[in-house]
């Protein structure tokens, strides 16, 4: 069978590693991932462990990459993932990445700082270039002709300062030019008036083109301010406001020619300052180009050297300290491969002495391992949700592979819906290998592509018993001809259009021979579907199925136990726990099965007014007592009744008291070396390791090993009557908890009923050319409530419903699932955030 | 009645019974086979029961009259 049926046999083991060679062989195993590793130091921090150096180094490198990585996204550029993984460098090769990387983390640093004071610079260089043309226009405006200054208003276009008239003014004019940000230049020009009173012409436009402000980074329209003064007071009165408000003053030359000059000049020095900063970007792209075209693998390279070392920090020295000792998990199978890769890793690293393996008996319970592939991994997954399975404990899942989506079909049943599940289920399948549907990210979404396999046989499933139900869309189909003889009713009792219309609902006897026909061959009889007591006929045929199901899922999950016994050569369960389970299950509610389908079987329309209860029988079996009105369903029912619940209980105080007396007459009989493997390891464990880390306890181990078992005496009959009760109280709430087949299935015909009937029916109303426009909306409005509620709602509840069922019902019989699993040291891909 | 419990009971047995023998080997004969059997002992089952439910009706359908108008001269 595989390991599917239980988990793998997985052993410890030594690997004795020489020192020089211990890296690569690390590296080997690391690339095949085979083997878990046990932590050899547990109780030695992490800053004083044999390798912290080597980490640190990691770790440096680590967060240079992530600047590396965090300047490429600045730029704009996404970096590839690594297409083949690369091995882990050996000492040399790490030495010249942490040396190149640095190289390129300084190189980057430089330029970037280089390029943002050009950047700088060149912003100076173009504002006061605009300031000087701004103010060229107040400044250099021609003086109307010959006109003396008139007594207006001080505004921008006055000519009054002319330079050219200042002799007529007797007094000295200076400039100061600057500019401001936009949303200070009230509150700049109200403090220059108070301060100067008017012994100043302030002008104020807007530059004409916006430019970045350099504290944040976005584009403001700033303004140029040209203040035109005379005396020196104010001059420094004016000089200190503008520095109050944070603006740019430059140099403002006072005669034409010179400002005509340094316009010049400027632009001059713009291209020269442009044509480098183009060469500067040139250089930082280049720069970028190479980072992005090695950091992917050097990333993926010093994430391997991280995960070895921190692998050989778990590993302890021996006495000589030439030679490092790991512990391993190791399966069986693997044993070779280990060996084989242990002497590649020697031979990479050049190393004369081989490393090797070897195996340790031990006592402590190794983890459970199970191969899955990708058809099995999905049912595997859902049942280690709940526990993963004990060390070589019988495994639930091949089971599950058919019995988890049968019990969602029963609460699921409707060919149209399991249709459509199985059509999505299948693309899903059939493009599971395309990239786009592989990498998604969204949550949701890789949960259903994880189960497209489940939700397959869901589907799949679910198409069968939908026929069964003979519901598609709630709607019956006749593949056969209904059993049910409507026009013989009629004819025998004369049922004519006038009584017809007297009498809105009539019945159908099946006692007058004809109507009944005989069982539909396949399901449900259509019939049942137009008929307005379909409910009376399918909640107790509904009811009947749900419990005949779930004693036989029990039983079965009972027998399952039989394994686990045999397994570990524990043969007295098989007749101390296994035996009265089975009794009081069978002789119980197998009886209850039985009187299912004797009823079924044996009683028809003829006696269907005296036809028993099956539930007052069953209760009354319990009570032992009798009801007149109830008649017996066979001859002799009574005493037979009372000898099955007579043995049920009888059974139960085996159950309760069978294997902790037998364990106690065990241990009291003379001691005899006991096998090791007699003791349930299932129960409790706490031997002597003989591992590495075993210390003194394996000398007391031994010498309380009698009051060990006194106390271990109590302990197993407690968790022996908790089994029994469990067991027996289960059995009759478990067998009820069944019934939610029935429920859910009831919920889903009537709901997928209703939304025929209320949405999709309206729209067959209309019988003309309009009713089939009408139609289109209407199907619309059907199909988005059929798949949100019908397929998404019913869907996710009978999922979990099932999941349920098979956790708690089915799997409390035989499973314990405290085991945990081999998490094998391997390199898992990179993910690129 | 007897003709589809024969017909039924042979077609699920021969695909839990008969099917594994032919499963070719490889490393999941065992699950396919697992799969085969539970399949075939799920399914007949649930058939078995949807039948013999029907075997013996205690009491029958009860239709509208406009039900029965129509269906009496339609599936006759």
């Amino acid at each position: 069978m595989g390991s599917l049926f239980r988990s793998e046999e997985v052993c410890l083991a030594q690997l004795f590693l020489q020192s020089a060679s211990a890296y690569s062989c690390i590296s080997e195993l690391g690339e095949r991932g085979l083997l878990e590793f046990r932590d050899l130091n547990p109780k030695v921090s992490p800053f004083q462990r044999r390798f912290v150096g080597e980490v640190r180094r990691c770790e440096e490198m680590e967060k240079t990459f992530s600047f590396l990585q965090q300047e490429l996204r600045a730029a704009g550029r996404v970096p590839r993932p690594c297409a083949e993984s690369p091995r882990a460098p050996v000492a040399r090769e790490a030495l010249r990445v942490q040396e190149q990387s640095e190289q390129l983390a300084q190189e980057l640093r430089e330029v970037t700082r280089n390029r943002a004071s050009l950047r700088g610079n060149l912003r100076d260089l173009r504002q006061y270039l605009h300031v000087l043309r701004e103010g060229q226009r107040f400044t250099s405006l021609p003086a109307p002709l010959g006109s003396p200054p008139r007594p207006r208003a001080l505004s921008e276009r006055e000519p009054i300062l002319d330079p050219s008239l200042h002799q007529h003014l007797e007094r000295k004019i200076n400039f100061v030019a600057g500019v401001i940000h936009p949303w200070r230049v009230t509150a700049f020009e109200r403090l220059l008036w108070r301060a100067c009173r008017g012994y100043l012409v302030a002008s104020f436009v807007e530059m004409p083109e916006p430019m970045e402000d350099l504290a944040t980074g976005e584009s403001i329209t700033w303004v140029i301010f040209l203040i035109s003064y005379w005396g020196e007071q104010i001059g420094q009165k004016i000089r200190k406001i503008s520095d109050c408000f944070h603006c740019q003053v430059y140099l403002y030359p006072e005669s034409e020619s010179s400002r005509t000059d340094t316009i010049a000049k400027l632009h001059g020095q713009i291209q020269e300052l442009s044509v480098t900063l183009e060469e500067t970007e040139k250089y930082l792209a280049e720069v970028l180009d190479r980072v992005a075209l090695v950091l992917p693998t050097w990333r993926v390279q010093v994430q391997k050297m991280k995960a070895i070392y921190l692998i050989l920090n778990q590993c302890s020295f021996d006495v000589t300290e030439k030679c490092l000792i790991a512990e391993v998990w190791c399966p069986v199978q693997d044993l070779t491969q280990v060996q084989d890769a242990l002497r590649q890793g020697s031979y990479q690293s050049g190393s004369s002495v081989e490393c090797f393996v070897q195996r340790v008996p031990t006592s402590e319970s190794p983890p459970t391992l199970i191969r899955t592939n990708k058809f099995t991994a999905g049912f595997q997954n859902i049942v280690d949700a709940y526990g993963v399975a004990s060390y070589q404990e019988v495994n639930p899942a091949p089971y599950a592979i058919i019995t988890f989506p049968f019990i969602f079909a029963i609460m699921f049943g409707d060919v149209g819906h399991g249709l459509l599940m199985f059509l999505f289920a299948l693309w899903m399948v059939l493009y599971e290998d395309s990239p786009r549907l592989r990498q998604g990210t969204n949550e949701i979404w890789l949960t259903f592509f994880e189960g497209r396999y489940l939700i397959l046989l869901m589907g799949a499933f679910s198409i069968y018993t939908g026929f069964i139900y003979n519901e598609c869309f709630s709607k019956a189909t006749t593949i056969f001809p209904s059993a049910w003889s409507v026009a013989t009713m009629a004819n025998h009792s004369s049922w004519s259009s006038a009584y017809l219309a007297t009498h809105p609902s009539l019945t159908l006897d099946p006692n007058v021979t004809g109507v009944f026909r005989g069982p539909y061959p396949f399901g449900i009889d259509p019939i049942w579907s137009l008929a307005t007591n379909h409910l009376n006929f399918l909640n107790s045929f509904k009811m009947k199925m749900s419990v005949v199901l779930g004693i036989v899922h029990m039983g079965f999950g009972v027998v399952l136990s039989i394994f686990n016994h045999v397994h570990f050569k524990q043969r007295h369960r098989l007749v101390l726990e296994f035996l009265p389970e089975m009794i009081f299950l069978l002789a119980l509610f197998g009886y209850l099965v039985f009187l299912i389908f004797y009823k079924w079987i044996k009683f028809s329309a003829a006696d269907s007014m005296v036809a028993p209860s099956i539930l007052i029988h069953f209760i009354d079996m319990f009570l032992f007592t009798s009801n007149a009105e109830n008649l017996p369903l066979y001859p002799g029912q009574v005493p037979v009744q009372m000898v099955l619940v007579v043995l049920a209980l009888a059974s139960v105080p085996v159950l309760l008291l069978g294997t902790p007396l037998y364990q106690w007459c065990r241990q009291r009989a003379p001691r005899m070396p006991l096998a090791t493997g007699e003791q349930e390891p299932l129960l409790e464990g706490q031997e002597a390791r003989n591992s590495v880390n075993a210390t003194t306890e394996d000398v007391e181990s031994g010498g309380h090993s009698p009051d060990a078992k006194h106390l271990d005496f109590a302990e197993v009959f407690m968790h022996q009557a908790i089994h029994t009760i469990e067991y027996c109280l289960g059995c009759v709430s478990n067998t009820a908890s069944y019934l939610r087949l029935w429920a859910l299935s009831l919920a889903h015909a009537q709901l997928s009923e209703v939304l025929w009937s209320m949405v999709m029916r309206n729209g067959f109303v209309g019988l003309n050319y309009v009713g089939g426009v009408v139609l289109v909306p209407v199907f619309a409005a059907f199909a988005v409530l059929t798949v949100a509620i019908l397929l998404v709602m019913e869907g996710l509840s009978a999922f979990l419903h099932a999941l349920r069922l098979h956790w708690v019902e089915f799997q409390n019989k035989f499973y314990v699932g405290a085991g945990y699993k081999l998490c094998p040291f391997a390199f898992t891909p990179d993910t690129w955030e | 009645f007897a003709l589809p419990l024969v017909l039924f009971s042979a077609f699920w047995g021969l695909v839990g019974i008969a099917a594994p023998w032919f499963v070719p080997k490889g490393p999941n004969r065992g699950v396919i086979i697992t799969m085969l059997v539970t399949t075939a002992v799920c399914c007949y089952l649930f058939w078995l029961i949807a039948i013999l439910a029907q075997a013996n009706p205690l009491f029958g359908p009860q239709l509208k009259n406009e039900t029965i108008w129509y269906v009496r001269f339609l599936w006759e």
